[in-house]
């Protein structure tokens, strides 16, 4: 970990895997979406429409673990003062806010035929807006900032105060009577789906997850390099003022 | 002991001055709310019903207003660069600019909404839990909103910003707020929302003190 705190280690990193994951993420989304959509069994009440939990629950995953990743980072540049810490949750927070919309989203378009309604605030579908509307301050945060060092500061404070939603998140459906399901995968005695639903959902999890890890490293490379572009656009102003 | 007593006094007497809009958060909060019956209609049972959402909405964007005359003219000044060299901690300077800011803004609603819960309707015995849950509530919209100005402190267009940070964080105040009236408007037990309320803004008072010190330090530049 310490040796890729070195910018330039890290680029060269980058570059040397984003193909590789790329290329990975679309071969599991690929055998995902076709486990998912012919081999798969359909629900014994909801038919065909129950499919598209293959993309709704692993986006609710990615939406929670993302932001989990933004606050490690923000953790590790915090305390630690690692120096792409800033930059890595920066580069994630887009992506997060994405997985986000896509889960809300996607959960509507199920909600409508399932439960005959697009949304219901329920303690659930109310915190996971609250997580979306987190993700688009903190990015607003961000961009409100012009100096990278004191955008970072901030944004990490904002990161951390908000991470107190994700276990809210997570346990909703314990604490509330809400009309969405309760946790059938991340239970302390083991997830209560068969092997034949299981496994295209853990499949199309794992696609997520690194095709994620792709974006982050672009996103990252490019937030390093626009950096430099803008430390070489200010130190060329001064030159010239200096010539002058 | 005797620096924080300052701080807040000078707080409160600089709001309270013309200029300072210690009752311009009062004064939106009744606003929006004779807002209400003129948008919604006169039908009482619709007005009654709505009400606890209704009155908890004003108070958090009322709270919003107060905001930006907290840590902002500060940062303008210099005085936050005198209050970071001071030997009073950055978190009791937080704690102190809340207490202020709760005075003038969040206490005020809180006396003023028995008034205008009974121009929407409200009957009288629910009355004094809507006072206990802004009483209770209000606190942590004070905290979460100084926080929040600390992070947007000095950011041009800052007040949207702000308005973006605080919102969803005050949204929990909210539901529990609104549904601790609700229930006792239906004649239901209110004491578990309002417990939670009260959990929450001893939440935000810790979480908050902390972040919005943070981020005071973290504002020199």
């Amino acid at each position: 970990m310490l040796h890729y705190a070195n910018p330039q280690h890290f680029l060269s990193l980058a570059r040397r895997l984003t193909p590789w994951l790329l290329g990975a993420a679309l071969l599991l989304l690929a055998v995902g979406v076709f486990l998912a959509l012919f081999v798969a069994p359909p629900d014994y009440q909801q038919g065909d429409a129950s499919r598209i939990m293959y993309v709704h629950v692993p986006a609710a995953w990615m939406s929670m673990f993302v932001y989990g990743c933004m606050a490690a980072a923000s953790v590790a540049a915090f305390v630690f003062k690692h120096p792409l810490g800033d930059v890595a949750a920066k580069a994630a927070a887009p992506a997060g806010a994405v997985f986000t919309a896509l889960a809300l989203v996607t959960g509507m378009l199920w909600g409508k035929p399932m439960w005959g309604a697009w949304w219901v605030w329920d303690a659930r579908l109310t915190s996971v807006l609250i997580l979306f509307f987190l993700y688009i301050a903190y990015i607003a945060l961000w961009d409100a900032i012009e100096e990278p060092t004191r955008a970072a500061r901030m944004a990490r404070i904002l990161c951390l105060v908000g991470a107190v939603n994700i276990p809210i998140i997570h346990f909703s459906v314990e604490w509330w009577n809400t009309l969405h399901q309760g946790s059938t995968v991340f239970r302390l005695d083991g997830p209560k789906m068969p092997p034949s639903m299981l496994t295209p959902l853990l499949v199309m999890a794992i696609a997520y997850t690194v095709l994620f890890a792709a974006l982050l490293l672009v996103r990252m490379r490019t937030e390093i390099l626009g950096r430099r572009l803008r430390t070489l656009r200010l130190t060329s102003k001064e030159r010239r003022r200096d010539l002058l | 002991m005797r620096a924080f007593g300052a701080l807040l006094r000078r707080d409160i007497v600089l709001s309270v001055r013309s200029g300072g809009g210690a009752g311009l958060g009062a004064g939106f909060f009744v606003l929006v709310l004779v807002l209400a019956p003129l948008g919604l209609g006169p039908e009482q049972s619709l007005l009654r019903s709505a009400a606890p959402g209704l009155i908890w909405i004003a108070a958090l964007l009322a709270n919003l207003l107060g905001l930006e005359r907290v840590i902002e003219p500060d940062l303008q000044d210099g005085t936050l660069d005198l209050l970071r060299l001071s030997s009073l901690p950055l978190e009791l300077v937080v704690l102190a600019k809340v207490a202020a800011h709760w005075l003038t803004n969040g206490l005020v609603i809180c006396l003023l909404a028995p008034l205008v819960a009974s121009m929407l309707f409200v009957q009288s015995q629910v009355l004094w839990v809507l006072m206990l849950s802004l009483l209770l509530g209000t606190p942590g919209l004070s905290f979460i909103g100084t926080a929040g100005a600390a992070l947007s402190a000095g950011v041009r267009r800052g007040g949207i910003l702000l308005a973006l940070i605080v919102l969803p964080l005050n949204i929990p105040a909210l539901i529990f707020g609104a549904s601790a009236v609700s229930a006792a408007q239906r004649g239901g037990d209110p004491s578990q929302a309002l417990l939670l309320l009260a959990a929450l803004s001893l939440i935000a008072a810790v979480v908050a003190s902390l972040a919005g010190a943070a981020a005071l330090r973290l504002n020199e530049d």
